[in-house]
């Protein structure tokens, strides 16, 4: 059977596309530098385990045409919770964990009571909430501090879990494995459910129904308000799991932590092939989107002559390229009806 | 009962309420330190130059008045926020002193162009900011707020970039003027006074106050009547950056370098807070400039207040936020539904009662 390409998948494939391009043009030019190990594209996935799930929750909303740039002030908060919680409080690391998804959950309902009930544009509403969780990191504790004290936390964070192939010896002959962390396969696992939840159930179904036409959606039967709330509680869910995620790869909570990343979470998700607009989107597209973000950060990283602001300005360059792919494949189905 | 909802329900009540409520709380504050209970209102002459708590907010409101004069404007317009222009801000105060310092030079005391070329770069990289955002969203009919996102990050990225990773200081009087005294003013008062005045002439003496509102309420329906209503919104977003222009370089002169990280740090927040305060809905449609010029004098107003409290910079934004949600909540239809359904309930069983 031959699928119908149409402009969605077509984003889709560019982005891929793009992606291999992007990172075939790395190996070929830094070859010496070590572009081409296996540990290499396994550090784009250490580095961004926490942006996956950020970005994963993003999509969900952004398939109901909301948005949430609440998020990385959320990381934030949730990293310097879990930071002064277990060096100043030394709380048990389980029961914090455990208290921040609820946070998140807490959150997340205020923010999509807000958007689905009061009818609010979500970004007024996932702005004040930006800078309420900023606020409330520095609320709790305005030093950086870092985790050292807790054993069980620290033993998780320096966990490696060793790949069975693609081992090499280095320069100086000793035998490297590559590895992964816990949080990336915390992340893997979170985008597995997302896509299968996506795909699969009621709620996710319901989902693009609610971006594609709130009006249609509802004149099938479907609660567009409660689909709404439960895709931004969805989202600051999600996105504690990030947090915890983060947290693991930072071991440090400072007021000025993951700043900027909702940005990055929102460009993943547009160079994925979410629609702005909503009813249009995959999870696995947002993966690709957040491997081309590190591939760009692992690029620039690699060079190390380039000033770091350059991934910042190519991340929003691509931003703006796929925007404007989107808005001319939006044109162009509107000239066809 | 009923002069009471006509108090309420003038346009400009809202603003003016708040400022009033802010000028009470100093006011208590006051009596309760002890100190002269109109402390608050108070302006002295100290060295030659205006002195007083009113005279700071007047001051340091400027950048946020001049902000609010743009950010109205693309509210109406496009009934979509620019969140860039905190980013643009920095960009401009970078490029501006990166003409005036030389590329690559971290600190002078002498000017390497002329002071006029420094700052007509910093306005022009605004509007070409603007001009940039507002093709976005006027011709491509991104939403404005995800089209604004780019700028959100980059500009600062750009504006690192042009001075080279470095915060370049410009040790010169007369760059400093612009942030510093005008005789016995400060000067960003004056600059922020003369904005107004050219906005409130500008729109209040042509019809173009009128097409704004008329895009931003029905933007087929202007189309049709024979505005293009395309242009009029992307000339509101030229206008935001030209405003987010100007606040830079105010906004670079008053440190005198340009902090690209820092300069228009959460500024975007403020502004829009400023055009809600005043009253104008984010939906778009009708607007009153007084009102977000009012609006953004009461959030410095209230930023003051809560410095001289005792809050830090990084916790007063979850003050803000509380305010902003408060406000949007008050202003939507849902919530105001509400309302009118309860007290019409109330006025039935009033009504029964009496029958």
């Amino acid at each position: 059977m031959k699928k119908k390409i149409n402009s969605n998948t077509l984003l889709l494939l560019i982005t891929i596309a793009l992606f291999l391009v992007m990172y075939a043009a790395g190996c070929i030019i830094y070859k010496d530098k070590g572009f081409t190990h296996l540990q290499t594209f396994l550090n784009i996935f250490i580095n961004n385990s926490g942006l996956l799930c950020v970005a994963a929750g993003m999509t969900c909303v952004m398939l109901t045409g909301g948005i949430d740039i609440s998020v990385g002030a959320l990381i934030a908060m949730d990293c310097m919770f879990l930071s002064v919680g277990m060096e100043r409080w030394e709380m048990n690391a389980l029961v914090l964990c455990a208290l921040v998804l609820i946070i998140g959950i807490v959150f997340g309902l205020v923010q999509g009571f807000c958007v689905a009930y009061l009818n609010i544009q979500p970004f007024i509403v996932t702005m004040a909430g930006m800078f309420f969780a900023r606020g409330m990191t520095a609320v709790i504790c305005t030093d950086q501090v870092s985790i050292t004290k807790n054993e069980f936390f620290v033993k998780l964070a320096n966990a490696k879990i060793n790949i069975p192939f693609g081992a090499y010896t280095n320069r100086k002959g000793v035998l490297q494995i590559p590895f992964v962390r816990y949080p990336v396969m915390i992340a893997l696992i979170v985008i597995i459910v997302i896509f299968l939840m996506l795909r699969y159930t009621k709620f996710g179904r319901s989902l693009y129904a609610v971006g594609g036409s709130e009006t249609s959606a509802s004149m099938m039967g479907l609660d567009v308000k409660k689909t709404k709330l439960k895709a931004y509680m969805l989202s600051s869910f999600v996105c504690s799991i990030g947090g915890i995620c983060f947290c693991l790869n930072t071991m440090s909570g400072s007021v000025r932590q993951a700043l900027g990343l909702e940005m990055d979470a929102i460009s993943s998700a547009v160079i994925g092939g979410t629609l702005l607009t909503g009813g249009v989107g995959n999870v696995i597209g947002t993966l690709f989107g957040v491997m081309i973000n590190g591939t760009i950060s692992t690029l620039v990283k690699t060079n190390g002559k380039l000033l770091s602001s350059w991934s910042n300005i190519a991340v929003a360059a691509l931003l703006c390229f796929f925007i404007v792919l989107q808005s001319v494949f939006a044109k162009l189905k509107d000239r066809n009806k | 009962m009923n002069k009471m909802k006509k108090i309420t329900s003038m346009p400009l009540f809202l603003p003016i309420f708040c400022m009033l409520l802010v000028m009470a709380a100093n006011i208590v504050y006051d009596i309760s330190c002890g100190n002269f209970a109109l402390n608050f209102f108070s302006i002295s002459v100290r060295n030659g130059v205006l002195y007083g708590r009113l005279i700071d907010i007047l001051n340091r409101g400027s950048e946020i008045a001049i902000l609010a004069i743009g950010m109205t404007l693309v509210v109406s317009a496009s009934a979509g926020t620019d969140i860039s222009v905190g980013s643009v801000m920095a960009l401009s105060a970078s490029m501006c002193c990166m003409i005036l310092a030389g590329y690559g030079n971290a600190s002078v005391n002498e000017l390497a162009n002329p002071l006029l070329l420094g700052v007509l770069g910093g306005i022009l990289i605004g509007c070409v900011c603007g001009a940039f955002n507002g093709f976005l969203v006027a011709y491509l009919s991104v939403q404005p707020m995800v089209a604004t996102l780019i700028l959100f990050s980059a500009a600062r990225a750009i504006g690192l970039l042009l001075c080279n990773n470095l915060i370049v200081y410009v040790r010169v009087d007369s760059f400093k003027m612009f942030g510093g005294y005008l005789g016995f003013l400060p000067t960003p008062i004056v600059i922020a006074a003369v904005c107004i005045v050219i906005a409130m002439i500008v729109l209040k003496k042509t019809a173009l106050g009128l097409y704004v509102q008329s895009v931003g309420i029905n933007k087929k329906a202007s189309r049709i009547a024979g505005l293009n209503s395309a242009r009029f919104i992307f000339l509101c977003y030229v206008v935001c950056g030209l405003c987010a222009g100007i606040a830079g370089i105010v906004g670079a002169s008053r440190i005198s370098s340009a902090d690209s990280n820092n300069i228009g740090l959460n500024y975007e927040l403020d502004a829009i807070l400023s055009v809600a305060l005043g009253g104008n809905s984010l939906g778009g449609g009708k607007f009153r400039l007084a009102g977000s010029i009012i609006g953004a004098y009461t959030i410095q107003a209230i930023t003051t207040t809560l410095y001289a409290l005792g809050v830090s910079s990084d916790v007063a934004p979850v003050y803000k936020a509380i305010i902003v949600i408060i406000i949007v909540t008050v202003q939507a239809p849902p919530f105001k539904a509400y309302l009118a359904r309860r007290s019409a309930k109330k006025a039935l069983a009033k009504g029964g009662a009496a029958a």
